[in-house]
């Protein structure tokens, strides 16, 4: 298995070279991606194959394959370059396009609303890591579940939730996706299935494995016509979380329709995904409970989608979850307030050349799917859906007093009976914001 | 047939302007009407009209006791109703719903084929399949986010803790997940899990199984939190949690599980945030829950004896607090003793002695005396176990200190 130590680009800090001498496994450098791991030579006409076990009491046996983004090049390599050959049509293009320099331009915009004083706290982008969301997201029916992290603003707006509402909630204001009371870290949307935004790593991934229960749930016991698909969004540090593990292993043993999508972008504000991780290859921790365990170069959306269908469709058909490493990077720092420092300028500039809306720019160039002229159209476009919503958050109001107390219990009989004995949320201070409760 | 559920008046709207009916003077007979349904008072208050109604349900309510059946008071009339232990109410309770309502699930460990560890959901694997019974694995933290989620997208889980004490592992989902969500989504997406199991003080189980874990949970926004204590208000309360779209937690008592009743035939469901009159008297409120409701009961009948005349609320509703059945009492006897089995600090105790002297600070005569567990781990040894929880000892002791 290669495991070059060509071009030191990746270690902010010397890792002793003790480690190097290891047992291939565990080499820790984390190089050209291309020549990451394979675990088997050959590789297999399927992306994946798992042996599907007859009962199930018996012992699962799954083999399994990891897969590197070399198989997908290799595709691309074979095509002659002929329309037919591509991975994406014209449309499918500009759809992406649009969806990755949406991310882009809103996070941008982000950033400077946050230090114009329009927004606070922790607020963490996405810059660098749209192929990720762009490539999985808009494989996704409005019905199928997304679950995020903390850096979700992009994921919302991928899975549809207007860039109206999630600046609205930026900024506080009553017109946000959650009326203002989640912020940054909590982007729900009921409508576009979005299930959070959480603030704690890991939190997210068992109610994501939930709402996969809840699809198997339906199809199996309320016999209704259910495929959806849950989509799990996190990064290197949470896969060092014990709810990690454990929700790989019930995914697994009840072959849950979700897709456990790893973005390592190889920090976790501060601590290095090296130092903090014994064996830091993420995608065979897939294996080790049953499942395939996928690695793939997050910053190429063409190759983060080719993933992305053979692991949704597999969930679709029942076959069971998959774990997917996207190796990509976050051009920021971990978040607005996150001075960056820590990290080798030089590892910066060599993410920033495989920017992957350049690289898509330049791959519909080359393959001749747009003109430059149409994506300056979408742009321009992007840029002023970016400015209404920051036009429309600025004048939307913010959340009256009378806000304070609803939303607190769905049933608001929670609050219980006060000393006159009437329900405390009859109590007209409650829809006032001032009862005391 | 359906049944009502007891709230302010019988719908779920809340602008009536009915809302003073609370002391219910609408119920409906129950004289001869097998088979009718009927929404459920536990205000057995006897200023109120002193119907045969009334007493009937204060009878219900104080034969549970003991675990000897309802005798001479009820043999010359029919007996409806059917006997049952506390585990068996808990049962059928979660039986009826699942039958009622197919989104509902039960998720735990063990208690599919196992049964549950204390047979709750004894059979239930085979009537429902294993994925309504789900077997979890040993990961408290990620089922109980799992039963978060699968409430989130439409279904409506009950999660039991093997132990209460297992919980706290799924302390950062109940806190952030259950408790939040609604909140944090502004509303979208409503969390109605059930999360129960036994807890409390059993025998000599060890520091660790012997937990109370209420007194964690109760700052936590946006849950509810119950405690049954006998068959009858088991089977209610878990009912009535399942209905409702809050998350509840329903805390469970190790000893009780036996505990003999016999309870109606017809369904009912019982009122989250209510408190229950167990014996209306004129000296001294003692408000409790769960097993010490026993101990009190015992005390009870020697205060009796002695010539006292104590007023015994089971508080059930942990979060919020009924006040309005307490405030009625410290009102009417001005001395309050609140008995507990939850750790003196912090506890539901303290969160209660706090509420009364806020709201009912004139009508007291006396402070409120608190009977908590002693704030030490539980012992193994069982001399020294007894010595942690209060005694109906202490408890007669109290009320004669206060009431001299």
């Amino acid at each position: 298995m290669a495991c070059s130590a060509t071009a030191q680009i990746i270690q902010p800090l010397s890792i002793n070279s003790a480690r190097s001498v290891d047992n291939s496994d565990a080499c820790a450098k984390i190089l050209n991606p291309s020549s990451f791991l394979v675990s088997t030579p050959r590789i297999n006409k399927k992306l994946f194959s798992v042996n599907k076990s007859i009962s199930p009491f018996a012992r699962r046996s799954a083999t399994v394959f990891a897969v590197s983004s070399d198989v997908v090049k290799e595709k691309k390599l074979k095509s002659n370059s002929s329309l037919s050959n591509l991975l994406i049509t014209k449309e499918e293009g500009l759809e992406l396009y649009e969806d990755m320099y949406l991310g882009r331009a809103f996070e941008d915009m982000c950033a400077q609303m946050y230090y114009r004083g329009k927004m606070f706290g922790f607020v963490h982008l996405y810059n660098g890591q749209e192929a990720v969301s762009t490539g999985f997201i808009k494989l996704l029916k409005k019905e199928d579940c997304v679950v995020s992290t903390y850096r979700d603003h992009v994921h919302s707006l991928s899975k549809g939730v207007p860039a109206r509402e999630v600046m609205g909630e930026l900024f506080g204001k009553t017109t946000g996706c959650c009326r203002g009371q989640g912020g940054s870290m909590h982007m729900f949307s009921k409508e576009h299935n979005v299930l959070g935004g959480f603030a704690f790593i890991g939190e997210g991934i068992p109610v994501a494995t939930g709402a996969a229960f809840t699809s198997k749930y339906k199809r199996e016991v309320l016999k209704e016509d259910c495929d959806e698909v849950t989509l799990a969004f996190f990064g290197d540090g949470t896969c060092n979380n014990g709810q990690f593990f454990e929700c790989l292993n019930m995914a697994a043993l009840w072959k849950l329709p979700i897709v456990f999508v790893v973005e390592n972008n190889l920090w976790a504000i501060g601590m290095s995904h090296l130092r903090a991780t014994s064996d830091p290859q993420i995608w065979k921790k897939g294996p080790a409970f049953g499942m395939p365990g996928v690695h793939v170069d997050g910053m190429d959306v063409l190759k983060v989608r080719e993933v992305a269908k053979e692991a949704i469709g597999r969930a679709r058909r029942g076959e069971g979850p998959t774990l997917v490493e996207c190796e990509t990077y976050r051009f920021r720092g971990h978040s607005l307030a996150d001075p960056d420092e820590l990290r080798d300028p030089a590892e910066k500039a060599h993410y920033a050349t495989r920017d992957p809306i350049t690289a898509l720019k330049k791959y519909m160039a080359e393959n001749k799917l747009a003109a430059e002229a149409e994506l300056k159209v979408i742009e321009k476009k992007i840029d002023e859906l970016v400015e209404d919503a920051v036009e429309f958050a600025d004048k939307s109001p913010v959340p009256a007093r009378s806000q304070l107390l609803e939303n607190v219990f769905a049933d608001p009989r929670g609050f219980g009976i006060g000393p006159d004995g009437k329900y405390r949320c009859e109590d007209p201070k409650f829809t006032q914001g001032t009862a005391h409760v | 047939m359906a049944a009502v559920t007891r709230g302010l008046g019988a719908t779920a709207a809340l602008s009536s302007a009915n809302s003073k009916k609370f002391q219910f003077t609408t119920r409906r007979s129950l004289s001869g009407r097998k088979g009718s349904f009927f929404a459920v008072e536990s205000n057995g208050n006897p200023r109120s009209s002193l119907n045969r109604h009334n007493n009937r349900t204060r009878q219900l309510v104080t034969n549970a006791v003991a675990t000897k059946p309802d005798s001479a008071a009820a043999s010359t009339v029919s007996k409806p109703g059917h006997e049952l232990l506390l585990f068996e109410a808990l049962r059928e309770g979660l039986e009826e719903e699942m039958d009622r309502d197919p989104h509902v699930c039960v998720m735990g460990e063990d208690v599919g084929h196992y049964g549950g560890s204390y047979k709750v959901t004894k059979g239930f694997a085979d009537k429902y399949g294993d994925l309504r019974v789900l077997d979890t694995p040993i990961a408290e933290n990620s089922f109980t986010g799992m039963a978060i989620g699968a409430a989130m997208t439409g279904l409506r889980p009950v999660v039991e803790g093997m132990n209460m004490g297992f919980l706290l592992l799924a302390f950062n989902q109940i806190s952030n997940n259950c408790g939040m969500l609604h909140y944090t989504s502004g509303g979208q997406f409503k969390i109605p899990v059930v999360i129960r199991g036994p807890g409390g003080v059993g025998r000599q189980l060890g520091a660790e199984h012997s937990q109370r874990l209420e007194s964690y949970f109760q700052s936590i926004p946006g849950i509810q939190m119950v405690a049954c204590s006998t068959p009858y208000n088991a089977k209610g309360l878990m009912k009535a949690a399942i209905r409702s779209d809050n998350p509840v937690i329903l805390f469970e008592h190790v000893l009780l599980y036996n505990l003999k009743e016999r309870i109606p035939d017809e369904e009912y469901v019982l009122n989250l945030e209510e408190a229950e009159m167990v014996r209306p008297g004129e000296h001294v409120t003692i408000l409790t829950y769960s097993r010490m409701r026993y101990h009190v009961m015992q005390a009870a009948k020697t205060l009796v004896n002695k010539g006292y005349d104590p007023e015994v609320i089971d508080i059930r509703s942990l979060k919020p607090f009924d006040l309005y059945t307490i405030g009625n009492s410290v009102k009417k006897t001005h001395r309050v003793i609140i008995v507990e089995e939850c750790m003196r600090t912090g506890g539901i105790g303290a969160s209660l002695t706090a509420s009364i002297n806020e709201n009912f600070h004139d009508y007291l005569d006396a402070p409120i005396v608190c009977l908590s567990s002693q704030d030490v781990p539980t012992p193994y040894a069982a001399s020294l176990e007894e010595w942690t929880v209060v005694q109906p000892a202490q408890i007669v002791a109290a009320v004669e200190q206060l009431c001299q």
